[in-house]
C-alpha cells in the first residue's frame, strides 16, 4: 500500500489546443483539454471515462508527446516527479511508458506481426516476446502472420504485447474493449489489471463505463476536455449518491442497469466552450456562481471533484 | 471579406491569363504573311529588338512565326481536346450507368487505347489520314479521352452510391431525372476542369508529332516544326531558333494550366480548399 | 498449395486471354488504319528508286505488296505470316522487318532501361524527401520543379540539353549509339553508356516527375496513419519510421507504377531517340511513318504493344507476389 502514494504520473492544469486555420485562412486556437487533473500511482488501474469528443485519446498523445505539430500544450506534466519534457517524453516513450493501441489499423499492414512486436530497438528482444505470445496463448506460428489475419482476440494480445515487451511502468490502453464480445472484454481487462497488479501503473482510456468501474482503481470523468470528478471506482459501483459531481451521477443513471436516464443536452464543442463551468448548462443544480467562473478543484470525501456544490 | 477578395484575385488573375492567350492566338491569325516572309539579307541574325527572337536561315522572323505556330498550336489543342472531352463524358457515363457489359467493353477499349504508346498511336492515326493537319488532330483527340473517360466513370459510380441519389431512386425518379438533376451539376465542372487539363498536354503533343514530321508541311509555321528545323543549325551555333520558341511554349503550356488551376477553384470549391 | 497454384493458374489464363484479345485488336486497328492511308506505299517506293518504271514492273510491285487484293485477305496474310516469324520486309531498309526490330529494340533497350531505372530512382528518392518536408520548402521547390517539368515538351526538353551539354560545352557526344567509324564490335560498353547518357537523362527527367508525386502522395498518407502514430509512440524517431513503414508501404506501390509507366516510356524515346538521332526503334518508326514503310510501321506497333503488355503484366505480377493481403485474396 505504501508505494501507491509515490505517484508515477501527475498532470496539472494540463490544456491542449490546435491551431486551425478557417476558410478565410485566418487561424484560430481551439482548445480541446482545459485545466485537466490526473495522478497515476503504481500498480492501480485509473479509468478515463467519459463519452466521445471528450478529449480522452488525446491525453495519451499528450502524455506521450505525439500531438500533431499544430497541437500546443500548457500546464504541469510529471513523470515521477520529473518534468515531462518534450526530450524526456522521447526518451520515455516505447521505454517507461507504452500505449496499447486501440486496434490492428495501429499495426504496419505490411509487416510480420512478431518482427512488429519486437519492435524496432536492437537487440531484438525475440526470446522475451516469443515468451509473451506464450503467455497470451499465442500460437507460435502467430508472429509469421500479417496484421490482417488476425482474430481480433489475437490482435489485442499482439497489441497487449507490443507495451510489454518493453518494461514499461506506466500503460496507456486507448479503448482496448469496443467492438469485443463481453467475454474478450473481461479477458482484456483482466490483463490489465494483472498488469496493475505486477506493479505497473495503467490508464484505461474507455467508454465502456460499467466494465471500468469493476476493473479500476479509479475512475476520472471527462467532460469537454477536463475531468470533473476523480473518484474511487467503488464509488461508482455503490451508485449515485456516493458521487460528487453531477455529471457523474448522471453518467451513472444513464447506463443501462441503473434506469438507462439519457442525459439532456449536448456536450459543447471545443471552440464554443461556455465560460464558467463547462457542466452548468446541462446542470439541474447550476446557480449563477456556476455561470462566472470555472470551479477549482476540492477534494470531497477522498475524491476530486470540479464543482461548487458538489458534497 | 477577405474570402471575397481571394475569390475575385482568383477571377481577376483568371481573366487575365484568358485574355493573354485569346490575344496570342488573335495575334497568329491576324500576323500578316510579310511578317513571316524570307528576307535573305536578314537570315540568321541572333535576337534584337528588331527581331525579338532572332531570325532563321532564310531570314524568317522567329518572334512572328512562333506566335502564328502557337495559334496553331491553340487551335489544335481546343478541338483535339475538346473532340476527346465530349468522348470522354459519353464513355465515362455509359460505363458507369450502362449494364456491366457496357461497362466490360468500354474497360476494354480504354486498356486497347492505353496499350499502345500514344506517340506510336498518333503516328498511326495521322498516317491513314495521309500525314496532315486533320490526322493529328484526329489522332490526338483519339489518344486523350481515356484518362478523363476513367474519371468520369469513377465519378459517376461515386454519385451513384450517395444516399440522395438512392432516395431519388426509391422515390421512383426516372433514370434520366436523376442523371440531369443529380449526375450533370456535379458532372459539368469535372467536364470543364477535364477538358482545360487535357489542353496544355494535346498542345504538347502537338508540337511533338510536327516535330517528327507530320501535321503541317514543313514550309508552315508550327512549334515542332520550327524546333526540327533548328537542331540543323544547332551545331553552327545558332542558338535562339531552338531556345525561344521552345520557351514560349512551355509559357503558354504553363499559362494554360494555371488557368484550369483557377477555373477549378472558381468551379469547385470544395477541392480548392485542400 | 494445389488449390492455390489453380487459383494462380486460373488468374493467369484470364490476363493472358485478355492481352491476346488486345493484341489482335491492336493488330487488326493499325492494318485497318494503314490500309485506309491514301498513302500509296507502291507510289512511294517507286518515287524514291528516282527512276521511271515500266508498266509491268509497277505491276510486279503491285503484286509484291499485294494492294490490289481486298483487305481482309492481306490481314490474314500478315497476320498468319507474322506468327510464323515473318514480319515482312521493310521497304526503307530493304531488310526484313523482324531483324530491324530486333536490332533496333536492343538500342532502345538500353536507353529506356537507362532512363527507368534513372528516373525511378530519382523519383523515389525526390519523393520521399517531398513526403517528408511536406509543405516545407524543400517540397514546395521540388513540387515547383515537377510541375514544371511535366509542361516541358521531351524533345525540347533534350534539344537544350544538346545545346548545353553537347554543342556548348562538348562533354557529351551530338548523336548516334556509338562512335562513328568505329567498328560494331569494337565500341566498348563505356562509349556506349557515353553515347546513351543525354537521351537516358533526357528520357528520365521527363517521367521521374510522375513516380515522384506518387510517392509524395503515398508517403504523406502512411507517415498520417495510425500505424505510424503508434510507431512514434513506441519511440521510433523519423528516419527510423522512414525505414521501417514508409519503404516497405510505398516501395511496392511506385514499383509497380514504374512498371505500368512502359507506354510513357517508349512514347517519350521516340522523340528522345529522334533529338538525338539514336538508332532504335523510336526513330526507325518516325522514319518509316513518314516514308510510308508500311511492314515497319505495323511491325513496331505491335511490338510497341507487346512491350506495354509485358510492362503491365510485370506490375499485376510484382503485386500479386508482394502484397501479402492480394496474395492471400487471390489464393
Amino acid at each position: 500500500m505504501e508505494a501507491k502514494h509515490e505517484s508515477l504520473l501527475e498532470i496539472h492544469d494540463l490544456s491542449v489546443s490546435f491551431r486551425m486555420y478557417d476558410h478565410a485562412l485566418e487561424q484560430h486556437d481551439l482548445q480541446v483539454i482545459s485545466d485537466l487533473h490526473l495522478t497515476v500511482r503504481p500498480g492501480e488501474v485509473v479509468a478515463i471515462a467519459g463519452s466521445s469528443g471528450s478529449g480522452k485519446s488525446l491525453l495519451a498523445s499528450a502524455i506521450l508527446g505525439i500531438l500533431p505539430g499544430n497541437a500546443t500544450v500548457h500546464g504541469h506534466l510529471h513523470y515521477k516527479g520529473q518534468q515531462l519534457t518534450p526530450e524526456r517524453q522521447a526518451q520515455l516513450r516505447g521505454t517507461e511508458i507504452a500505449l496499447v493501441p486501440q486496434s490492428i489499423a495501429y499495426l504496419d499492414p505490411l509487416m510480420k506481426v512478431g518482427r512488429q512486436a519486437d519492435g524496432h530497438r536492437r537487440p531484438r528482444p525475440t526470446e522475451k516476446r516469443r515468451k509473451l505470445f506464450a503467455r497470451f496463448g499465442l500460437p507460435e506460428q502467430t508472429e509469421n502472420l500479417y496484421p490482417f489475419q488476425l482474430s481480433g482476440g489475437m490482435a489485442r494480445r499482439v497489441l497487449v504485447s507490443t507495451a510489454l515487451i518493453t518494461d514499461a511502468k506506466l500503460v496507456i490502453a486507448d479503448e482496448p474493449t469496443p467492438g469485443m464480445s463481453l467475454d474478450q472484454a473481461l479477458e482484456a481487462l483482466t490483463l490489465f489489471r494483472t498488469l496493475a497488479d505486477e506493479g505497473r501503473g495503467v490508464i484505461l482510456i474507455t467508454h465502456d463505463i460499467d466494465l471500468a468501474f469493476a476493473f479500476a482503481d479509479r475512475v476520472a470523468v471527462f467532460y469537454a476536455g477536463t475531468t470533473v470528478e476523480t473518484a474511487p471506482a467503488a464509488d461508482f459501483r455503490t451508485g449515485p449518491e456516493a458521487l460528487r459531481h453531477p455529471y457523474s451521477q448522471a453518467l451513472w443513471r444513464a447506463l443501462p442497469q441503473n434506469g438507462f436516464e439519457p442525459v439532456p443536452g449536448f456536450q459543447p464543442y471545443a471552440g464554443n466552450l461556455p465560460k464558467g463551468c463547462l457542466y452548468a448548462p446541462r446542470c439541474p443544480y447550476r446557480t449563477p456562481e456556476c455561470e462566472q467562473a470555472v470551479p477549482p478543484v476540492r477534494t470531497v470525501r477522498g475524491g476530486e471533484v470540479r464543482c461548487y456544490h458538489g458534497a | 471579406m477577405r474570402r471575397m477578395n481571394r475569390r475575385t484575385r482568383v477571377l481577376m488573375l483568371t481573366l487575365v491569363m484568358a485574355l493573354l492567350l485569346a490575344a496570342v492566338y488573335l495575334a497568329g491569325l491576324l500576323v500578316p504573311e510579310e511578317a513571316v516572309a524570307s528576307h535573305f539579307m536578314e537570315a540568321r541574325q541572333a535576337p534584337s529588338l528588331t527581331h525579338l527572337f532572332g531570325t532563321d536561315t532564310l531570314g524568317r522572323d522567329l518572334f512572328w512565326r512562333t506566335i502564328k505556330g502557337l495559334s496553331v498550336s491553340l487551335t489544335v489543342g481546343i478541338a483535339a481536346s475538346g473532340i476527346s472531352a465530349v468522348v470522354a463524358v459519353l464513355v465515362g457515363i455509359a460505363a458507369a450507368v450502362g449494364s456491366k457489359r457496357v461497362d466490360g467493353v468500354i474497360n476494354w477499349v480504354i486498356d486497347l487505347v492505353m496499350g499502345v504508346p500514344h506517340t506510336i498511336l498518333v503516328l498511326l492515326i495521322s498516317f491513314a489520314l495521309g500525314r496532315g493537319l486533320t490526322g493529328l488532330l484526329v489522332g490526338i483527340a483519339c489518344t486523350h479521352w481515356c484518362s478523363l473517360a476513367r474519371l468520369i466513370r469513377g465519378e459517376v459510380m461515386q454519385l451513384r452510391s450517395q444516399q440522395y441519389v438512392a432516395v431519388s431512386r426509391r422515390l421512383g425518379k426516372s433514370s434520366g431525372w436523376i442523371l440531369i438533376h443529380h449526375l450533370l451539376p456535379h458532372l459539368v465542372p469535372q467536364f470543364f476542369v477535364g477538358l482545360i487539363l487535357l489542353f496544355p498536354h494535346a498542345i504538347l503533343h502537338e508540337a511533338s508529332i510536327s516535330f517528327l514530321g507530320y501535321g503541317l508541311p514543313p514550309e508552315q509555321p508550327a512549334i515542332g516544326i520550327i524546333l526540327a528545323e533548328s537542331m540543323n543549325y544547332l551545331s553552327a551555333g545558332m542558338w535562339w531558333p531552338a531556345v525561344f520558341p521552345g520557351l514560349t511554349l512551355v509559357a503558354i503550356v504553363l499559362l494554360i494550366d494555371r488557368l484550369g488551376d483557377n477555373l477549378r477553384k472558381i468551379l469547385d470549391p470544395y477541392s480548392a480548399q485542400e | 498449395m494445389k488449390q492455390t497454384a489453380m487459383r494462380l493458374g486460373r488468374v493467369f489464363v484470364r490476363k493472358g486471354l485478355r492481352i491476346v484479345s488486345l493484341l489482335l485488336a491492336v493488330s487488326i486497328i493499325a492494318f485497318a488504319l494503314v490500309c485506309a492511308s491514301p498513302i500509296d506505299p507502291v507510289q512511294q517506293y517507286i518515287l524514291k528508286l528516282g527512276t521511271t518504271v515500266s508498266p509491268e514492273r509497277r505491276a510486279a510491285l503491285e503484286e509484291y505488296w499485294g494492294v490490289n487484293d481486298p483487305p481482309v485477305e492481306r490481314y490474314v496474310n500478315w497476320i498468319s505470316n507474322l506468327l510464323k516469324g515473318d514480319w515482312g520486309e521493310s521497304a526503307l531498309y530493304r531488310r526484313p522487318v523482324a531483324e530491324i526490330i530486333g536490332e533496333r529494340f536492343a538500342n532502345s533497350l538500353a536507353l529506356m532501361a537507362c532512363a527507368w531505372v534513372l528516373s525511378g530512382l530519382l523519383g523515389f528518392f525526390l519523393g520521399c524527401v517531398m513526403g517528408l518536408y511536406r509543405d516545407r520548402w524543400p517540397d514546395q521547390i521540388l513540387q515547383k520543379i515537377c510541375y514544371l517539368l511535366s509542361s516541358v515538351p521531351t524533345f525540347w526538353l533534350g534539344l537544350v540539353l544538346l545545346l548545353i551539354f553537347a554543342v556548348t560545352l562538348g562533354w557529351f557526344p551530338v548523336g548516334f549509339s556509338s562512335p562513328i567509324g568505329v567498328l560494331d564490335a569494337d565500341v566498348t560498353i563505356w562509349q556506349r553508356l557515353y553515347h546513351l547518357a543525354l537521351p537516358a537523362i533526357t528520357l528520365s527527367l521527363m517521367s521521374f516527375s510522375n513516380i515522384a508525386l506518387h510517392t509524395r502522395q503515398k508517403l504523406t498518407d502512411v507517415l498520417s496513419s495510425e500505424y505510424v502514430l503508434f510507431a512514434r509512440a513506441r519511440g521510433e524517431g523519423k528516419w527510423t519510421i522512414l525505414r521501417r513503414h514508409g519503404l516497405r508501404n510505398i516501395l511496392l506501390p511506385a514499383l509497380t507504377l514504374q512498371f505500368a509507366s512502359f507506354a510513357e516510356l517508349f512514347g517519350g524515346s521516340v522523340l528522345a531517340e529522334n533529338v538525338f538521332s539514336y538508332p532504335g526503334l523510336g526513330s526507325a518508326v518516325a522514319a518509316a511513318g513518314l516514308n510510308s514503310d508500311v511492314p515497319l510501321l505495323l511491325g513496331v506497333t505491335l511490338f510497341s504493344a507487346l512491350f506495354v503488355c509485358v510492362g503491365n503484366m510485370l506490375a499485376d505480377l510484382l503485386y500479386g507476389i508482394v502484397d501479402p493481403q492480394i496474395r492471400e485474396v487471390e489464393s
